[in-house]
Parts: structure tokens; sequence; C-alpha cells
């Protein structure tokens, strides 16, 4: 019997049938939706008269819109009447079809990458797909999961199938021990430096190694989550114990009998030992360093003990980013004064992410300097969650905000925005020029690393403190 | 919507790499709930030197005099040359519906980000993967001889600039046909219903916590 990776076992066992074009229909087992990019899809189906095929399948809830504060006011709290017009159409799409919402006075509702998890309806083996790039997060569970476009969501709604073409098998294997103080974002962040943001480019990526299974889930999470950011649409982790634990309990998972069942076949989901990759990477994890982002693509990475690089005057990527930055050549890491402090997204909004946070600032004060600091977490439980262990309380002294939860500042497309040439310390995903707001300027880290930036003014290594 | 095989026109150079969504269309516009009308704001943080919003009108902007597509040369084209990872980062569809209502119905570059790859050809967008050599040598005769000229050749795949070599191009053979047939991705797929049901049959027995009945 041939020897088969864990993307390719996936890909066999959600094979439909070739169309005669030579594309492949692979069929869908979970579909998340938001507003963003949903309404031009269900306009579609109605063109076509056409419904949902398995309605079972779909969850819905609004995450990117929605303001962070006055969350009491329900839809009302939306002020921008365009925001507020996209978040009731979901609501109006997901009536007229049927389909389950969290909706924004849920306390289930957050961030479609957080909830699906959280509810137990991301599952090891499963085709996942959302129209969101960061659906690879949800590869942490050894699920098959790609962000998509708008077209491909209503084709997935009306067929419950994808049009896909199998991808490249490429394995990123993390060897030895990570440092105290590093995480799980520092490894994809490092990851995305050495491999850069096409490096994964037409490939599946299975993350594997001692310091991928030391993760927990949630480190897991943020692992996979950006494997999009290099290039990849998907990134893997072969479910475990740890995977099945976490699953076991959700309200979505299988119960009982069929919970044993599940897991069996759970069990058969990991690389077979001789399978070959089309490329393999392996980095030492004691290589990786607390990472800081510089410039305008999540390549553009460094450990925090280091400086911007020396970029030559004809590299007009490298040099515009830098112009778009406010930076120069040679800057110290540590030397970069920041004005806002982001704690949240699909990246690092989770319990785990908060509670390492609180740590750091237990008893501390933000830095004067600090116009800003915010905490989104990333889903109403999670909240509820961080305020019955008084993570809340921890923030709030310190002199954050303590917000409502949704995506946030990771893309402003709420009023959570920085101003012109602000500068922050964020522990989402993209520091693309306008992406926390129209030149705003963004540097990537990780919870621990905002929370220390947050009480230095400036960036520090969180393993000093 | 069926293309003819050639594309002809006019193409500006969009020298960067990494070029990803959220230039091509920035978030703000996402608010949006149609498919059209997002070319005014194509490109918007690099064409304008003000904040947009939808709705705002184009006559109120204040017009950045260097990007690329505001010189009055490249006023007409309908093809962007770009480098390295095109449209990579966010999968919103809005980036091609964006490109497409601006005019620009092909994009060539050395690589692209998968997801907007997809999208471009969901839409009768052409996007064309050639080699960094080629790419970079027509960057240097539009800089040189403001080159702008471009004839394309989908059924033979071949790329005619003049003073350039013939450039032939891959493209995979269901795109191809998906660009020259106009075909409708959801019908053609619907036409696989009993395959599709075989599927859902055999998946109730085998994993039957997928469906949730």
């Amino acid at each position: 019997m041939s020897q088969k990776t864990l993307y390719d076992k996936i890909w066999e066992e959600h094979f439909v049938v070739d169309r005669e074009d030579g594309s492949t229909l692979m069929y869908i087992d979970r579909h998340l939706v938001h507003e963003v990019t949903s309404p031009q899809a269900f306009d579609g189906l109605r063109q076509n008269n056409l419904i949902p095929r398995q309605i079972n399948t779909i969850i819905a809830t609004p995450d990117h819109n929605v303001p962070t504060t006055e969350r009491a006011k329900d839809i009302e709290g939306i002020k921008d009447p365009i925001s507020k017009l996209q978040v009731v159409t979901l609501n109006d799409n997901c009536d007229e079809f049927g389909i389950n919402q969290f909706k924004l006075n849920d306390e289930r509702q957050g961030i479609v990458h957080v909830i699906g998890p959280e509810q137990g309806i991301t599952l090891p083996g499963m085709t996942i797909v959302c129209g969101d790039s960061h659906t690879s997060t949800h590869g942490a569970f050894g699920s098959l999961a790609m962000g998509i476009g708008t077209s491909e969501v209503e084709h997935v709604l009306a067929t419950q199938c994808l049009v896909s073409q199998k991808q490249k098998n490429m394995l990123i294997e993390i060897v030895g021990k990570l440092q105290k103080g590093v995480t799980a974002k520092d490894i994809t962040m490092f990851i995305i430096g050495r491999i850069g943001t096409a490096g994964g480019t037409g490939h599946v990526i299975e993350y594997s190694g001692e310091a991928i299974e030391n993760l927990s889930m949630e480190g897991r999470m943020t692992l996979c989550n950006m494997a999009i950011e290099a290039g990849a649409r998907a990134g893997m982790v072969a479910p475990d114990e740890k995977t099945f634990d976490y699953v076991s309990d959700k309200p979505f998972a299988p119960k009982g009998k069929e919970l044993e069942h599940a897991i069996n076949y759970w069990k058969t989901l990991k690389t077979d030992p001789n399978a070959s990759f089309d490329k393999i990477h392996s980095f030492s994890a004691e290589e990786i360093l607390p990472q800081v982002t510089w410039g305008t693509s999540p390549e553009m990475v460094t450990h925090v003990d280091d400086s911007v690089p020396d970029v030559k005057e004809d590299n007009k990527t490298l040099m515009s980013a830098l112009d778009y930055m406010g930076l120069k050549p040679g800057t110290k890491i540590k030397d970069i004064e920041l004005d806002q402090i982001f704690i949240g997204s699909c990246t690092n909004s989770r319990i785990e992410d908060l509670r390492a946070a609180s740590k750091i600032l237990d008893g501390n004060k933000i830095s004067k300097n600090i116009k800003r600091a915010i905490v989104v977490p990333g889903s109403g439980l999670v909240k509820k969650q961080a305020e019955a262990e008084g993570l809340d309380e921890i923030f709030k002294t310190a002199g954050f905000e303590w917000r409502d939860a949704g995506c946030s500042m990771c893309l402003g497309m709420n009023p959570d925005q920085l101003k012109e040439f602000e500068r922050c310390a964020s522990t989402s995903n993209r520091n693309f020029e306008g992406r926390q707001g129209f030149k705003g300027r963004t540097h990537l880290v990780s919870p621990t690393m905002a929370a220390a930036a947050s009480l230095e003014g400036k960036f520090i290594d969180v393993r000093e403190l | 919507m069926k293309n003819s095989n050639l594309y002809s026109g006019e193409f500006a150079c969009l020298e960067k790499a990494n070029v990803d969504t959220d230039q091509i269309i920035p978030k703000q516009f996402l608010k949006s709930i149609s498919k059209t009308g997002l070319g005014p704001y194509l490109f918007d943080a690099w064409r304008f030197l003000d904040e947009g919003f939808l709705g705002k009108k184009p006559s109120d902007r204040k017009i950045n005099p260097d990007f690329i597509l505001n010189k009055p040369t490249y006023s007409e084209i309908n093809v962007l040359i770009s480098d390295d990872n095109f449209g990579c980062g966010s999968s919103r569809e809005h980036a091609v519906w964006a490109l497409k209502d601006y005019g620009i119905n092909v994009v060539i570059a050395s690589s692209f980000g998968d997801i907007f790859f997809n999208n471009c050809f969901k839409n009768g967008v052409l996007a064309i993967k050639i080699s960094q050599d080629q790419i970079n040598e027509i960057f240097s005769q539009q800089r040189q001889n403001s080159q702008k000229q471009i004839e394309i050749d989908l059924i033979n795949q071949k790329i005619k600039i003049p003073n350039i070599k013939l450039i032939d191009f891959e493209i995979d053979e269901f795109r191809k046909n998906c660009l020259l047939e106009g075909l409708d991705d959801i019908g053609f797929s619907l036409k696989y219903e009993t395959e599709i049901s075989n599927y859902e049959n055999k998946l109730k027995q085998l994993r039957p916590w997928i469906l949730n009945e």
C-alpha cells in the first residue's frame, strides 16, 4: 500500500468526482459564514433559484464589522449604516435560508475561527471552508481548512463541494524544545521570515516535530492561522490525544458511541512513516526567539534583539515598506516607540492568549506614551471565561480597555482603527499598509510581547521581565 | 460571460512584490453588498492621497500624481503586470471585482496568491504566470520605451509585446476552458448530482456526525 500524508488521506476521503474539465469536486463538511463575503453569494443563489444543499453543515456569525462596545444595544449599536446593513443582510439571509447563526446578541457570537473550535463545529479530518483566508486556523485539528472567495462560497452552498485541484505536500518540522517565553506566534512568524510569504504557495503545509506536539490546541490554532501568510491555503497538525480531549466535550461534537467511532477514525489521521513530501523545511526550535515585524509584509520580520535591516536604496519593495513604516535602516527593534496596543484577532484572542498576556500585566500599568491599549476577546464565551478568572480586572487595572468579541482592529472594518502614523504592537496577522487604519503602522507580535511592550512603551524582550 | 480568445490593449507595470488584496481594495469598501461599483476605489490608498469611503465622489478626491495608474499615458490600460506574489493575503473577491470594474481583465505576475488566482478565473479575469526574468524584461522595456501595447492569445498561450520575444505561458486546461466558454461553474457541478448524492449516502454510514441529522 502506498504511503500517504495526512493531506493525501483527507483529500482521498473527500473526493467526489473528477469533472470533465479536469478539476475535482471535493466534498465540504463544514462551511462557516460571516457578513462580509457572503451577501453576493446569497444573491447568486436567489438569482438561480438554488438553496443550500446541507443546511446542517453551515454556521454563521457576524464578526468583521461589529463594534466592540455597546453590545447591549445589539444591532442598534452599529453606528455606520453601511456596516449595519451588512450585518442585517446576514440576518435576513440566514432567516430566509434557515441557516444556524450566532447573532450579535448571542454569547456564542465571536470571530468565526474562534467559535468553530470552541463549539466543536471544527473536528479532525473534516474539510472546512469559509470566505476568509484565515480559515487555515482549523487545520490545528488535523482538518483540511481553506479560505475561499465569494463565488466559491456560493458554489459550496449550492453543491456542498469545492472545485479543487490537488495541492503539493510541504512538511515543516520544528525540532526540539522552544525556549522559555517563545510562543506559537513566534514559531509561525519565524517560519514566514525564513520561507517568505510565497514560500508555501501551491502547497498544504503539515507542521510536525516536538515543539509542535508540545503546543496546546490554542497554540496550534495560532500556528495554522498564519499558514496563509506563508502563501499556503492550508496548514495542518495531525490530531492526537490533546486534540481528542479538546473536542470531546464541545456542544457540536459527537457523543457516546458515535464519539468513540469518531476517535477511532481520527487516530488514523496521520502521515504514514514513509510518505513523501514535495518540500521539507526543518528548523531547530532553539533558534526561534520572540519575533517582531518591521515592515509591511509578514515576511519582513526579525527577533526582538535585532535591528531593522540595512535596506539598499535600489530595493523598491523594502524601501517603500520602511518609508511607510517611518523607520530607518538599522534602527534597533527595542528603540521603536509605540502608540497603541491591540490584543485580539483570530490569531491570538483565545483564553490562553488572554491568560498569558494578563500574567505579564498583573499588578503593572501601561506606559504613559501608550495612547490606547485594547483587548478584544475572540468570542462572547472567551470573554465570559476570562471574566470568571478575573482577567478583565487585571487588564483594566493595567490601563487596557476590555471589549466585546469581534475581528476589531485586526482589519479595522469597525470603529477600532489606528489614526494616521500611529504605531501599534498587534497580536493580529497582517502588517499590510493601511490594514489597521489609514496610514497606520502595524508591528506583529505575540500576546506576551504585546503586553510587555504596553508596559515599556516600546518593544522589550518578554524573557527579560 | 464568454471571452474572446484574443485580449489586446495596453498595459501598466506595478513594480512591487507582494501586492496584497488589502492594497487592491482596502477594507472599508468590503462593506458593499454588491459586486459592482468598486472600480473607483481600486488601489484606493495608492491612487489617492485622502482616505476614501464608499460613495465618496471621485471629483472630491486628492489624486496621487505619482501612482502609475494616474499617469495620463496609462489611463486606458486593461492589463496589469506586477511582481511576485500578486494578490496575496485576504480572500476578498472584491479585489477581482474592483480590477474588473476598473477595466482590467488580465493580470500578469511571476506568482499569485492562491485564493486571488482562483477568484480571477471565477470572474472572467485572466491571470497569467510568467517567469521573473520575463517580468523584469517587460518592466525594463516599459521604462526605456514607454512600451504599453500588448496582445494575448489565450488559445495558443502567447503574449505579444513589441520589441520583446514572444512569451509562451502555461495555463491549466480547465481554467482556459472556463474563460473561453464562460462556464456556469455551479450549473456544471450540478450535472454531477448522482455522484454527490452517492457520496453523501456513503458519508452517512462512514462518518455520521458530519451531516448531523
